[in-house]
């Protein structure tokens, strides 16, 4: 039996308490926890989120949510369904703050979810991701999105996110990534207006190039119904060849087989924070990181070879 | 120095409370309070409350003010009388705030004698959108200006307040964008929404939420008023709670309605004149708002005692709300899986 000691118990109680801080306070147990403790701890668990004992940041990060709940649920479709390897962990900074700068495409921003289990799990990081202003006008994702750690791109929660020493992570290429047909697979687009790097250099983190291979034939974008879309006031409602035909489930993503690797970080500390306003050492610095991402790319998808493997 | 101070909104309780505080202070020769209405504490329990605080009827909105002003030979101007919510009419409330506010700068430009203007703001003044930034600074431009209610007097009156340092340079002028005031003693739309059994949310949406404690608040107009910090300052209680949080902290059930619902709620809320219940108000509820307030710890040298959570504990433990059953049902079952 579970040996918690029970001094603090109230009295008029029938129930027995268990103390939160002292749940809390021991090191997370290895998975050679018997089942009594591990129920006594998903209770403890449970006790905090029902009194609402925990604490969220200003960008409405929740880390408790995020590691018991959130991943948990999605940590299998990252382990069974894509079976992702991750690549170049060691380039990703252990504390400090970095910007990792990644390609994006699948039609639904799923990347972005395997990156973020992918930092979490391998880097033991939590990636703090820059999304678009879509997601936060929308019901029910946008609180999910900055639960789970991420916020807006906008310059000034960048800023921040780095200046307090996060991992951030940014996608660039924004809708127009996300959103390319499959005939333009693994060519990345437009890097929007370099933002990002403007970023970096004021605060003096590294970027880190990752490249994200596997995403591009989850969903297959071979068609748009651009009319209606632009009705619902979306960037693109997609067809695939089992969307919207199958109905929901054209919503099942293709299992592809998925590779994510780090690069190696480009440093902006030699820059002089000022020279965030330099336009010229902005672009150019952009296109740096553009060509590095579109190297580790094609040699990321020579070496992960067909999509489906063993088929094609 | 002595100095003699008029505290404008002394018939509400914070107002009060600063008017108090600093009566209390031997380095004040006098404290002059003035409002539309008698405070209810010179009838009821709060003598203590306004100290030796001489109390001045006055209309805000009419030039008596300025009369105060130079017939007292007023010095420090605390300016705490702004409203958040209707008592008669919307019109009359944007009177009292921006057409008082107006009169009392006025009489400030005029005078000789003041030589500082404290004036107390919201943070509703930033809005709430998805299109801002997470966390605001004094310098952040909103990205929605609102348009409507509390938030736009507190803005114009912003306006006005710059035009008179503009104007009158050689006068210390200071404005406190407040977040939500939370403690034992505060009576505020918010306040009052938490004491319902059920807390109506906007479907979807989980706002961050930011409260000052009533005290902090009171301490933060005090160090203002005695020290000469020029400029815009945030105040808030460090950290952020959620909504959904708050509710569980108070041992409330959430009903999550759709937010075209949410908003009739609030109009017809409205209607019957219980609060001010603007469009800013459902943005809130929906988008939630941050303020930093590193600027404010760094003038004063001070940081509030409460944080917001500790700030909304506190409002809960004086109304003997709390997520006691929630727990014990928890508890409960504790006791059952670990009794086997």
């Amino acid at each position: 039996m579970n040996e918690i000691p029970a001094s603090e118990t109230p009295s008029g109680e029938g129930a027995r308490i268990i103390p939160i801080s002292s749940v809390r306070g021991t090191p997370p147990p290895g998975p050679s926890n018997s089942v009594d403790e591990r129920i006594a701890e998903l209770l403890a668990l449970l006790r905090r989120r029902v009194v609402g004992d925990y604490e969220v940041d200003e960008f409405g990060f929740d880390p408790e949510l995020n590691d018991k709940v959130l991943l948990e649920l999605i940590r299998p479709i990252y382990r069974h369904w894509f079976r992702v390897e991750t690549l170049g962990v060691e380039n990703v900074p252990a504390e400090s703050g970095a910007l990792v700068v990644a390609n994006h495409s699948g039609t639904l921003p799923v990347d972005a979810l395997m990156m973020q289990v992918a930092l979490h799990d391998e880097a033991h990081r939590a990636v703090r991701l820059l999304g678009a202003d879509l997601v936060y006008q929308l019901p029910v994702l946008g609180h999910l999105s900055r639960k789970t750690g991420h916020t807006l791109a906008s310059r000034e929660d960048a800023d921040r996110l780095l200046r307090k020493g996060e991992l951030v992570g940014v996608f660039p290429e924004g809708f127009k990534g996300v959103g390319k047909p499959f005939s333009e697979r693994y060519k990345l687009q437009r890097f929007g207006r370099g933002g990002f790097v403007t970023s970096a250099v004021r605060a003096g983190t590294p970027i880190v190039p990752c490249a994200i291979v596997g995403a591009e034939e989850i969903y297959p974008k071979i068609g748009d119904f651009s009319t209606l879309a632009r009705l619902l006031g979306l960037p693109y409602l997609p067809i695939t060849p089992f969307f919207p035909w199958l109905g929901p489930l054209g919503l099942i993503p293709l299992p592809s087989k998925w590779l994510i690797e780090f690069g190696e970080p480009i440093r902006t500390d030699k820059f002089d924070p000022e020279d965030a306003d330099d336009p010229m050492l902005v672009f150019n610095l952009t296109d740096q990181v553009r060509e590095a991402i579109q190297q580790q790319l094609d040699a990321l998808r020579l070496r992960r070879g067909p999509a489906f493997p063993p088929f094609f | 120095m002595t100095h003699t101070v008029l505290v404008t909104g002394v018939a509400r309780h914070i107002g009060a409370r600063v008017a108090g505080a600093l009566a209390a202070d031997p380095g004040i020769g006098r404290v002059i309070g003035v409002d539309t209405v008698p405070p209810p504490a010179l009838t009821r329990d709060g003598g203590a409350l306004l100290g030796r605080t001489e109390f001045v009827r006055i209309d805000l909105r009419t030039p008596e003010i300025a009369q105060v002003v130079s017939a007292e030979d007023v010095d420090t101007v605390v300016h705490m009388s702004l409203v958040s919510e209707p008592a008669k009419s919307r019109s009359a409330m944007m009177e009292h705030n921006v057409i008082g506010t107006m009169q009392l700068l006025a009489a400030c430009q005029r005078s000789a004698t003041v030589r500082k203007v404290v004036v107390r703001s919201t943070t509703a003044v930033y809005g709430s959108s998805p299109h801002a930034p997470a966390v605001f600074t004094e310098d952040t431009e909103p990205v929605d200006v609102p348009h409507s209610g509390y938030a736009k007097d507190a803005i114009e009156v912003e306006g006005y307040v710059r035009g008179f340092a503009r104007r009158r340079p050689d006068v210390v002028t200071s404005t406190l964008r407040f977040a939500n005031l939370m403690g034992p003693r505060v009576d505020s739309p918010l306040t009052r929404y938490f004491a319902q059994p059920v807390s109506p949310t906007v479907f979807g949406f989980d706002p961050r939420l930011q409260f000052v404690h009533e005290d902090d608040a009171v301490e933060v107009m005090r160090r203002m008023t005695l020290e000469d910090r020029p400029g815009v300052f945030n105040v808030s209680g460090d950290g952020v709670l959620l909504l959904s949080q708050c509710v569980r902290k108070a041992g409330r059930t959430a009903l999550p309605v759709p937010s075209p619902a949410f908003g009739m709620l609030g109009m017809l809320a409205r209607t019957a004149g219980l609060v001010d219940f603007s469009p800013e108000q459902l943005a809130l509820m929906s988008h939630g708002r941050v303020v930093d307030t590193t600027r404010l710890a760094a003038a004063l040298a001070w940081r509030p005692k409460f944080s917001t959570a500790a700030a909304f504990d506190d409002f809960l433990q004086s109304r003997g709300m709390g997520a006691d059953r929630p727990a014990a049902l928890v508890d409960w079952l504790s006791g059952l899986a670990t009794r086997r």
